[in-house]
């Protein structure tokens, strides 16, 4: 397929202005280009036709069935769209908000922001969040500064570690040392848990925070997070939750109930706002006692009847312009707000029930990697299929061919040759067990045909990338 | 190098005599996990490093990765050669793949590590 410059041809145009019949203002001759810009020259319908061809190709969750593990590419309801369309949000100016004399123009957006940060706080059982953070590893870096922030208000210079486990996102140890912050790493055990004793061990007064995602990237929920967070309090240590996975456990129970002081939530994972290249994201901190007093700020506060801004004294500060971003807000308050509580408890209970249909069809061709029932994704190896010459990638590629995005392979690293395959609760029985069909083919072809699956894909507008290449030369330049 | 007279750690990498020095790189198993090697960022030479810590990185197209410095010792040369031809890492783990030389090195640190044969027994448990 061409490029859209290399369709240009000198001259022709989409629109062609008519002369100007006003004086021309003029810039100042040190502002203008020297040299055209190199824009493509094209016609309007030629403009049209280029980017609905390349929107064909596009592969997204209102096309394709999408489990892309620990992603949770679930659908995202248009009503939300629709509610985020409203003029009253999408031409709101930005610098109204923090401008006093224009606080009744925004009381709208401040009741949204207010009301949705009071419904994440219920969500995760926190005392507040902030929707500043406007991706998921934002969140996590903020939850990190409030950390920090907390020990070095108490004095706690010699708390310079976070404890991580070594299934945990690889977010989570970048966002602590940003944050200042050594790393240490807590293995799992067998069972696909944080290895208790030997976090027990970890645990030491120089410790700052232990970071658990809970349910894990194991898909398993962690039987011994309540004492976690009993000995890490002991020693003054504060319990991060990764909400990542927060989605298997809305409505039936709560961070803050377990024992975590600082969490932040992925709304374009668990409030269904979009998600991957179109985005962008949004990662709100919830905070509990302990870290109340560091919540970013300025916050919209209640009083009376009104909304008003303020800032906490020993607030963190700002970690985004304006109110992070706004519209994935309204969205996932749209989202919430049409749910409402029992749809949210539906929502991760069919999440937890479509991963494990989909493990249960599939434990007979594919080894589960650890044992008993996950939550809302399930894990197997590819080690089995890899013996004979498969490789996980081989069987994503292949899921290609027959429609489907591929799983999340090789994450967590602690599995090998891993197929990670989040279904999420929106997605019919009927979508599940074609895409399961497709997974019990692949593994019929490992023995009768395996190299179909090393050519694969074969269907799509371009075939198997040279992934050495894509990583190593980052020249993307256009000529 | 030769597999079976070398030293090997827990995190896959190996360690082998070469006169005054000992040569360090990751093990066979460890480049076939990883899967095709993109890039390897070395560690400056004269810098002195404890046992286990992290000297060297290895990103391959799956994951990025340190490599631990499997006994204390002073950097005495790097391989440059994987600066820009990083797959020798997966082509030749034990030969032209090596990462770094460690000078200083007491005999008996590395005397202490596995030998292949433990190194195999270690790699079955792994295979459960």
């Amino acid at each position: 397929m061409q490029l859209i410059f290399e369709k240009s041809v000198p001259g022709r145009r989409a629109v062609r202005f008519d002369a100007l019949d006003v004086p021309e203002a003029g810039l100042p001759e040190t502002l203008r280009r020297r040299e055209a810009a190199a824009l493509p020259e094209a016609a309007e319908i030629d403009v049209v036709r280029h980017f609905t061809h390349l929107s064909k190709r596009n592969f997204g969750i209102d096309s394709h069935f999408y489990p892309l593990g620990s992603c949770t590419m679930k659908y995202n309801p248009k009503v939300a769209e629709v509610v985020a369309a409203l003029p009253g949000f999408a031409q709101l100016h930005p610098r109204l908000a923090n401008a006093p004399e224009y606080e009744d123009a925004v009381q709208g957006a401040y009741a949204l922001i207010y009301g949705l940060e009071a419904l994440l706080a219920e969500i995760g059982g926190m005392r507040a969040a902030s929707i500043q953070p406007i991706a998921g590893a934002h969140g996590e870096l903020t939850g990190a500064l409030l950390m920090a922030a907390y020990h070095r208000d108490r004095g706690n210079a010699h708390k310079d570690t976070v404890l991580v486990p070594d299934s945990a996102h690889g977010t989570n140890p970048a966002s602590a040392v940003i944050a200042g912050f050594h790393v240490v790493e807590v293995p799992s055990c067998a069972k696909g848990f944080v290895d208790f004793e030997a976090m027990k061990a970890a645990l030491g007064d120089h410790v700052a925070g232990v970071m658990l995602t809970c349910p894990n990237t194991h898909g398993m929920f962690e039987p011994e997070v309540r004492e976690i967070a009993r000995i890490a309090h002991e020693k003054d240590a504060l319990l991060y939750y990764d909400g990542a996975n927060l989605n298997a456990i809305v409505g039936q129970c709560r961070p803050g109930d377990l024992g975590f002081d600082v969490m932040h939530f992925n709304l374009h994972k668990t409030f269904a706002t979009p998600h991957g290249g179109g985005g962008p994201g949004s990662g709100p901190v919830g905070v509990g006692e302990r870290l109340l007093p560091y919540l970013p700020g300025p916050r919209v506060v209640k009083r009376e009847d009104r909304y008003t801004l303020d800032t906490p004294e020993k607030s963190i500060g700002r970690v985004a312009a304006f109110f992070g971003n706004f519209l994935i807000a309204v969205r996932a308050y749209a989202y919430l707000r049409y749910y409402g509580g029992d749809g949210l408890r539906g929502m991760s209970r069919d999440a937890v029930l479509n991963a494990n249909y989909v493990q249960a069809r599939l434990e007979k061709a594919y080894q589960p990697a650890f044992d008993g029932r996950c939550m809302h994704e399930c894990v197997f190896t590819g080690a089995r299929q890899a013996e004979k010459g498969v490789r996980a990638m081989d069987i994503a590629k292949a899921l290609l061919d027959r429609g489907f995005h591929a799983p999340t392979v090789y994450f967590p690293l602690t599995v090998k040759e891993c197929l990670m395959i989040e279904p999420t609760e929106t997605e019919s029985k009927e979508t599940l067990d074609a895409f399961c069909d497709a997974m019990l083919e692949i593994a019929s072809l490992v023995d009768r045909d395996p190299d179909a699956l090393h050519a694969a894909p074969v269907t799509t507008p371009v075939g198997r990338l040279d992934e050495v290449k894509a990583a190593k030369d980052l020249d993307c330049a256009c000529r | 190098m030769e597999p079976k007279r070398l030293r090997y750690t827990k995190d896959h990498e190996w360690v082998g005599r070469d006169g005054d020095t000992y040569v360090v790189g990751i093990t066979d198993y460890a480049q076939e996990q990883l899967g095709d090697v993109t890039y390897v960022e070395l560690p400056e030479v004269g810098r002195r490093v404890a046992a286990e810590e992290e000297t060297a990185v290895v990103e391959s197209v799956k994951a990025a990765s340190d490599v631990f410095a499997p006994v204390a010792g002073t950097v005495a040369s790097v391989n440059e050669a994987l600066e820009t031809q990083p797959e020798l890492v997966n082509q030749d783990p034990y030969g032209e793949g090596w990462f770094f030389k460690l000078r200083d090195v007491k005999a008996a640190d590395v005397e202490g590590l596995m030998d292949a044969t433990d190194y195999n027994a270690f790699l079955a448990t792994l295979e459960e």
